[in-house]
């Protein structure tokens, strides 16, 4: 997304130079946003993205203390640098909102996500679906004569690759939570 | 204590004692007790927009908070325009709705409206409050939020039965808000600023309204930082009267319709300091010819207007009044070091431009132009304690370039939203603060027809609110546009079948007056003057005056339109410089 329209390198002194020459790329990046556990306070993020016409790739949301009323929302957004700030400022403009962070910038993070497959299929390609399986370390959470549900965790990617592997092999329907991201360490 | 008395207690103990408002089923427990009480005067509008107008003018002229109290469903959603100014504009109100009854919500009751839904983008932040036992805290953090960091407006929705239910009531000291906004700016970045402005060879202060919301510390620092400096000043629309407008250093407004010296200034500039200001589109331009040799600096409260759509070099977070001051001490610790050869240079050729005398317009001794008598109001009124207020259009940008504001706080108009109809009830709330003031609204007689049952409110209550209407029978800046833009097709830019604007005076029991020679418009404005109460002026003015200078939308600061007048002016002047 590039709406604003800047065209870099106009002066040599004005800091449109200082951004790289990527600059009009995307990036994604992953926020972890804490907020106080009060009613609306997720209308106000969506509604913040929405309004303003910014991406969400993910978002997830759950109370993380709840002595302290705090929730953690996990969003997984892609924008030009400048957008990405913009987002981090919009967000910690919101009155509920404790913390923003961005756990791509802010060194080495892990993201985890859980997804469920039905995949059915007879024969060969029920066999295949189960040995794919086993190779990523899906779980089998209900079976039936001609349908297995598999569970798998992991990173985003590997939840990507494994959709791309069972697609041909009866992939019926699929459910993801979004991703859920810590800080290493 | 009941939820409706909290409300009132609440009001009290945060030193509010104007309200401007009107009832409906939702509130009537919290009339009930304004009817009991006398701390707090309630004014009563005639729509909630209004009201919501009036307290934002209310709140830009004194500093304080405006407080709005109306009704559950249509009040609320009547009041969402006001909201939406009152954001763009960073104006500080708390805005209190009624709600249908906890039990009730969510059940199409009658008059129920989702109030903080429909809200959300249009507030700071907003409350739906649903135990009487928090409504205190509540209402204490909505005044907390509304004024701290960049002021904006709050809405607190409170249910008919949470109103009446009883519970504890605490004072505004217990409250703990975590919302604490950084005030003063990073010492590091203001060093690196005063360095910049040591060596600077054409520097300028681009200020707005982020200095007036900051008060009038803010404005006094300023001005000692512009004596002690020499260096030139502009401002936005909003940041008018920050910096005294018969000030040596004055440049004038800059953007769209600003002046000549001030957006060439803006261009031509090697630092450029953005002093409580937003980089608005209206004032940018096209943004990669955006004053391309500059180094920037951008002081700003909220974090967010800091690059959002100017990249600076030079960021500070914090209060204006704060960094201001920590600035001058850091520069007066340095040695007042400027760059004051180069001053001299750059002052020679700022008047250069000043020399095009870019106001200038073709006088005429038939018709009232409407820049005449803009010049003749400020003459005749510019000695009066004055406050102006403006609806939105042409008359608005007039309004800006011919009349001079010497303090802050005086200069009431719509800026980031342009709502047409906010100079009435805006001019009420100026005067419900300042009674015995001169109020006056410059008003085009199409925005001033958006929000005119608002002089049944200044009749009720003895406001001499005068409404100055430059009556051009065109909804001026629309039909600019189609002139500049659209090859002269006015389409609906007609005002038609206006009312006879004395009649309709008469008919509130005000005084009308009008006025068509340009002979008689000093005698005309003395008589309204002079007159103790309200009074409609409907100055009938040249109908097809445009209204320059002008960027148009997309072009470059350098790219300026001139009036006639000017643009001969500046072939005498100068030769070239507009190419
Ligand atoms: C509520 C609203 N509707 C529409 C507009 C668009 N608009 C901007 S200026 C203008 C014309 C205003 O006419 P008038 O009040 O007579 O002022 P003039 O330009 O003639 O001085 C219009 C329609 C607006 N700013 N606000
Ligand atoms: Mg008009």
């Amino acid at each position: 997304m590039n709406a604003l329209n800047i065209t870099k390198g106009t002066s040599s002194k004005s800091a449109y130079n200082l951004r790289s020459g990527h600059a009009d790329l995307n990036e994604r990046h992953t926020l972890a946003v804490l907020v106080a556990n009060e009613p609306g306070v997720l209308a106000r993020v969506i509604g913040l993205f929405s309004g303003r016409g910014y991406n969400i790739e993910s978002l997830t949301v759950a109370e993380v203390d709840h002595e302290g009323h705090t929730s953690r929302i996990t969003i997984v957004t892609s924008g030009t640098p400048q957008i990405i700030e913009q987002i981090k400022a919009q967000l910690g403009r919101i009155i509920p909102v404790y913390d923003v962070h961005d756990l791509t910038v802010e060194g080495p993070s892990v993201e985890r996500e859980l997804s469920l497959f039905k995949v059915s299929g007879k024969g060969e390609k029920r066999v295949e679906a189960l040995r794919l399986a086993d190779v990523f370390r899906a779980n089998v959470v209900d079976s039936t004569l001609d349908s297995f549900t598999f569970e798998v965790v992991g990173s985003p990617e590997k939840i990507d690759a494994f959709a791309d592997l069972m697609r041909p092999l009866g992939l019926a329907e699929m459910a993801r939570t979004g991703v859920a991201a810590l800080s290493r360490g | 204590m009941s939820g409706a008395k909290m409300v009132v207690q609440a009001l009290i103990d945060q030193g509010v004692d104007t309200v401007f408002g009107y009832p409906g089923g939702a509130v009537l427990p919290i009339y009930d007790e304004i009817f009991l009480q006398n701390s707090i005067k309630h004014f009563l509008v005639r729509h909630e927009q209004g009201a919501v107008h009036a307290a934002e003018a209310y709140a830009r002229s004194t500093g304080k908070p405006g407080v709005v109290l109306v009704t559950s469903g249509p009040g609320a959603t009547n009041a969402v325009t006001g909201l939406t100014d009152a954001l763009m504009d960073s104006i500080p109100l708390v805005v209190l709705t009624g709600q249908v009854p906890t039990f009730m919500i969510g059940s199409d009751a009658f008059q129920e409206a989702d109030t903080v839904g429909i809200t959300r983008p249009c507030t700071k932040h907003n409350w739906l409050v649903k135990d009487t036992d928090a409504l205190a805290h509540t209402l204490h953090t909505a005044f907390h939020v509304a004024c701290s960091g960049r002021p904006g407006p709050v809405l607190v929705d409170i249910p008919k039965d949470v109103q009446f239910a009883n519970g504890t009531y605490e004072g505004p000291a217990k409250i703990k808000s975590h919302y604490q906004p950084q005030l003063k700016g990073d010492l590091d970045a203001i060093t690196a600023l005063v360095e910049a402005m040591e060596t600077a060879r054409k520097p300028i202060l681009y200020t707005g309204g982020g200095v007036i919301n900051s008060g009038p510390v803010a404005s006094q620092l300023l001005r000692e930082l512009v004596e002690a400096t020499n260096f030139p000043i502009t401002s936005t629309l909003m940041g008018l009267g920050c910096y005294p407008g018969n000030g040596d250093n004055w440049l004038g407004m800059l953007g769209m319709h600003g002046l000549y010296e001030a957006n060439m200034a803006m261009h031509d500039c090697d630092l450029m300091i953005n002093i409580g200001a937003r980089f608005d589109d209206r004032i940018t331009g096209r943004l990669d010819a955006f004053s391309p040799g500059s180094t920037k600096a951008h002081i700003d409260i909220d974090a967010s207007s800091i690059n959002k759509v100017i990249h600076v070099d030079i960021p500070i977070l914090g209060d204006v009044a704060h960094v201001l001051e920590d600035m001058l001490k850091v520069w007066k610790a340095r040695g007042r070091k400027t760059n004051s050869k180069a001053l001299k240079t750059w002052w020679a050729e700022i008047d250069g431009w000043r020399k095009i005398r870019c106001l200038d317009y073709a006088a005429d001794s038939k018709v009232i132009k409407p820049q005449y008598a803009l010049e003749r109001l400020e003459a005749l009124t510019k000695d009066h304690d004055r406050y102006i207020t403006t609806e939105v259009g042409q008359h608005q940008m007039w309004a800006a370039q011919y009349m001079t504001f010497n303090d802050p706080n005086r200069w009431m108009t719509s800026g980031g939203l342009g709502t047409m109809g906010y100079g009435v009830p805006a001019s009420i709330g100026a005067q419900v603060a300042h009674p015995g003031s001169l109020v006056i609204n410059v008003a085009g007689e199409a925005s001033w027809l958006m929000n005119m049952q608002e002089m049944g409110t200044a009749m009720q209550y003895g406001l001499p609110v005068k409404q100055f209407i430059l009556n051009n029978e065109r909804l001026g800046m629309v039909r600019q546009w189609q002139e500049l833009l659209h090859g002269e097709r006015y389409s609906q830019s007609w005002s038609e079948s206006l009312p006879d604007f004395v009649k309709l005076a008469e008919a509130f029991g005000a005084k009308g007056i009008l006025c068509s020679d340009p002979a008689d418009l000093d005698e005309a404005i003395m008589q309204m003057l002079a007159y103790d109460g309200p009074v409609i002026f409907d100055c009938l003015v040249e109908k097809h005056e445009n209204c320059f200078p002008m960027i148009p939308s997309g072009k470059a600061h350098n790219e300026m339109l001139l009036g006639d007048a000017a643009i001969k002016g500046a072939i005498d002047a100068s030769g070239s410089v507009l190419v």
